[in-house]
């Protein structure tokens, strides 16, 4: 018997099964839903991040051999800034819990992760969440093009891959400060081919990479500045990329940074690249070639619309045929698991930072996925085998038995849960353990620990 | 007989992904690398040596620190008439007193200048030197070390916490647990779990291994409270190091005394003391051939700042203690507080690469070649002359 469409599209594009309302139940209506994943109406954006850092920074100077109430008005500034952090983590979580599917949620944490950065510092960490509202959330069902436009010149991606340490060899700040030794810095061009558009092992040279890197000098970060762009720190004179070239004809400016990434955001090989990525985040580690080429194609017939890749995806019967084939990532775990169990988003933006850090981040980092923080900027891992180590299965198992019944105070009856969170693909196995538990927060325990539950 | 635990750990060995190897490896029966053990304990956040070991004999002291380290008048203890002991580590002095407590007041990695403490602890993990890129240091010295160790198992080295440590990554096999993931399941959940899983090799596996790991512990608990982390930390690589284990792992933060230092930093050295002490009570006779040293990225500015803290230097202190170290007395010299001495005219002049320390303990408790230490743990390094920390 064929799983119903609803329960398909929850499990394997979403956050799993919930208790609470009816569950989209065709492609389209799934693939539309995805617009109300759109930028939180309060959320951190860049604009109000320039004026907190620059509130910052004076505050800590003043704080510096300052007096008692300087130093004061500082740490409650950072206080301020760290509190406004964690309800932006929360809502990361409550929507992700509300959202109907979990599409649209989940496509967010597929973009951000595509266009890793980190946090760590304060400001940091607030930069991390910023793009995700400036660059990702506005773009999940428009052109590829503009997102990536977005994000690679979002100041969390300037910071992260070193551009704001790239300065043109001949530009004017180079030559007025011949001391300094400033010079190019590759990282984030060699990344906007590697990783964000044609892929590794696509067809283009270091040469490439050299003159992209010239291109993109003159994008920098300085909260107190309005723009990106400082055509002082630009190279002088044209590139070429991919046999296109750029600037040369006046000043340089960020119109031939915004069309040399419309290039490379619609090349073939980014086409290719973008629907196996997809393929292996939504659908299987070993994607089937099919869904690939079908993927592609859409990609280049629509010049990379990701609400036609949205709704193919949607539509693909390679859903059913791979169902639990992917491993649920932490954050996919706790969402889907607070999503079973019917919590609200309404409970998760009320917990304190204690009870964020108790039962949401510590347990995903114990579980391999420390927030903001992936190894490199290849993002997450996508392998079940990167996510089964000892330590974050059993996390896992501890977070399934300690975590639900100080989060929800009445837990549900585990049967109940197995039909909540489960739908009709509970094992055998599960379905036969779970009555035979000792005590209710057992059975529920085994349901959200189980491979069932722990796959997609 | 093939029973349950050396079957585990066997699979341990061969990780998740080798579904078809053998029931057994060969390695598992390989013995353990004599009885010597190393903990190296990472103070992430820049710890002001300068405060630990407060140089009160030195007469620059005072007029570069007004509110902080302030010597045996305000409960500093004496140590050798110039050196005295900060009051959050008085819980150690019996430690220097038996001789098995010492310190390096001024040393460091060969990272200078940007003093970012993401790039000062990844030099300090990575253990390289400045001429590689920060950004492709992706394996750690420990990790190195166990590459070229004489039959290293999969048990041999561990790290703890949630904190990734990598001192420990890269191609040798390493284990990590942080004692919060000890589950707390009982035997019907267990047996029931274990049913569920049974058809899933890969939950299955990583379960069974995490089962052994738990039902191995004889005495670390996950910690009641988190503000006793650093002792959970402590009992369970000594667990760990009473078994098959002979290097552990982890870290410490909160060292990061910007302001009001004189509170948190006497905090934090407490949290250490406590922990090492964890260490030495859990490793019972062990702790004769046990050797700890407690690094940090980087020392923080001679100077207090206006806001009774310090910031980020340079130099730094390093604490070495254990059954087996010669102790009870300051390893290596003192650049002096005079303004000349400053490096930058504001931080502790480093005397001796860090490394060099480290180098010379793998060289006397595991004999590792002076040539490999030099090579391939610490490429470039010069050991230069033996410290002679250890006994």
């Amino acid at each position: 018997m064929p799983l119903p469409y609803e329960q398909l599209a929850a499990i394997r594009l979403g956050f799993g099964l919930s208790p609470r309302g009816q569950l989209p139940s065709d492609p389209a209506q799934v693939a539309r839903l995805v617009a109300e994943s759109g930028p939180e109406p309060n959320g951190i954006t860049l604009d109000k991040l320039r004026e907190w850092q620059s509130e910052g920074k004076a505050l800590a100077q003043k704080a510096r051999n300052g007096t008692k109430e300087q130093n004061k008005a500082s740490r409650m500034h950072k206080q301020r800034m760290r509190a406004l952090f964690q309800a932006a983590v929360l809502r990361r979580f409550a929507r992700a819990v509300d959202d109907p599917t979990g599409f649209g949620e989940r496509l967010v944490w597929f973009w951000a992760d595509h266009f890793t950065v980190t946090g760590g510092s304060i400001y940091y960490n607030l930069m991390s969440d910023a793009i995700v509202q400036d660059a990702i959330r506005p773009h999940l069902a428009g052109k590829f093009a503009d997102m990536m436009f977005a994000a690679e010149t979002h100041p969390a991606m300037l910071r992260y891959l070193d551009q704001t340490r790239s300065v043109g060899p001949n530009s004017v700040i180079a030559k007025q400060k011949p001391d300094k030794a400033l010079g190019l810095n590759e990282n984030l061009a060699r990344e906007m081919i590697e990783l964000h558009s044609m892929g590794v092992g696509a067809d283009y040279t270091q040469k490439d990479v050299e003159e992209l890197a010239e291109l993109l000098t003159g994008l920098t970060y300085n909260p107190r500045q309005p723009t990106v762009f400082r055509a002082r720190r630009a190279e002088p004179g044209a590139e070429t990329v991919l046999g296109e070239t750029y600037g040369g004809k006046g000043k340089a400016s960020m119109g031939d940074i915004r069309a040399v990434i419309a290039n490379l955001a619609t090349q073939e090989a980014t086409a290719r690249h973008i629907a196996r990525k997809m393929a292996v985040h939504f659908v299987a580690d070993d994607p089937p070639q099919g869904l690939v080429d079908r993927l592609a194609g859409v990609f280049l017939d629509t010049g990379g619309d990701l609400g036609a890749m949205n709704l193919a995806l949607a539509e693909a019967p390679e859903l059913e045929e791979n169902l639990r084939s992917k491993m649920r990532q932490p954050f996919e775990f706790l969402v889907a698991s607070m999503r079973g169990l019917g919590m609200t988003g309404q409970q998760i933006d009320a917990l304190r930072p204690a009870a964020l850090h108790r039962h949401l981040l510590n347990p995903m980092a114990i579980m391999g996925q420390p927030w903001a923080a992936p190894d490199g900027p290849d993002g997450w891992p996508e392998r079940a085998e990167d996510w089964a180590s000892p330590q974050g299965i059993a996390m896992r198992i501890n977070w399934a038995m300690t975590s639900p019944p100080e989060l929800l105070g009445q837990l549900p009856d585990a049967r109940d849960l197995l039909r909540d969170a489960l739908g009709d693909t509970a094992s055998e196995a599960v379905a036969w353990a779970v009555p035979r538990a000792e005590s209710n927060p057992e059975g529920v325990a085994l349901v959200l620990a189980s491979a069932d539950f722990n796959r997609r | 007989m093939l029973t349950r635990r050396l079957f585990l750990k066997s699979t341990a060995l061969i990780g998740c992904s080798a579904a078809a190897s053998p029931l057994m490896s060969t390695a598992s029966f390989a013995s353990a690398p004599g009885e010597n053990r190393l903990v190296v304990i990472i103070l992430r956040g820049a710890m002001d040596g300068i405060d630990a070991f407060q140089p009160y004999g030195d007469k620059n002291l005072r007029a570069l620190r007004q509110t902080l380290s302030l010597g045996p008048d305000h409960g500093a203890t004496d140590l050798d008439g110039f050196f005295a002991l900060h009051p959050g580590l008085s819980e150690l002095l019996p430690l220097w007193q038996a001789g098995q407590l010492a310190f390096a007041p001024a040393v460091s990695t060969p990272y200078r200048d940007k003093r970012s403490h993401f790039d000062g602890q990844n030099m300090l993990e990575a253990g390289t030197g400045t001429d590689m890129d920060l950004a492709d240091q992706q394996d750690g010295w420990l990790n190195r070390l166990l590459q070229v160790m004489p039959g290293q198992t999969s048990e041999t080295a561990y790290s703890v916490g949630i904190e990734k440590m990598l001192i420990l990554q890269g191609k040798a096999q390493a284990k990590s647990w942080t004692p919060e993931a000890s589950m707390t399941l009982g035997p019907q959940a267990e047996r029931l779990l274990m049913k569920i899983y049974h058809d899933d090799p890969l939950f299955r596996d990583a379960s069974a291994q995490a089962l052994e790991i738990v039902a191995g512990l004889k005495n670390a608990p996950a910690p009641a409270k988190p503000e006793d982390e650093h002792i959970a930390l402590a009992r369970f690589a000594a667990d760990r190091l009473n078994g098959e284990t002979r290097i552990a792992s982890f870290s410490l933060a909160g060292w990061d005394t910007h302001s009001g230092q004189s509170g948190s930093l006497n905090r934090s050295l407490g949290r250490l003391a406590q922990s090492i002490l964890a260490l030495k009570a859990d490793l019972g006779k062990n702790w004769d051939t046990t050797t700890v040293m407690a690094m940090t990225e980087f020392g923080r500015t001679a100077r207090e700042n206006g806001s009774a803290g310090t910031d980020h230097g340079t130099g730094g202190a390093m604490l070495v203690t254990g059954g087996a170290v010669r102790g009870g007395r300051v390893l290596g010299d003192w650049p002096g507080l005079a303004e000349g001495d400053l490096y930058d005219g504001r931080d502790l002049m480093p005397q001796r690469d860090i490394r060099a320390y480290a180098a010379w303990a793998m060289h006397a408790k595991f004999g590792i070649d002076k040539a490999v230490l030099e090579g391939s743990v610490f490429p470039d390094l010069q050991m230069g002359s033996d410290p002679r920390m250890l006994a």
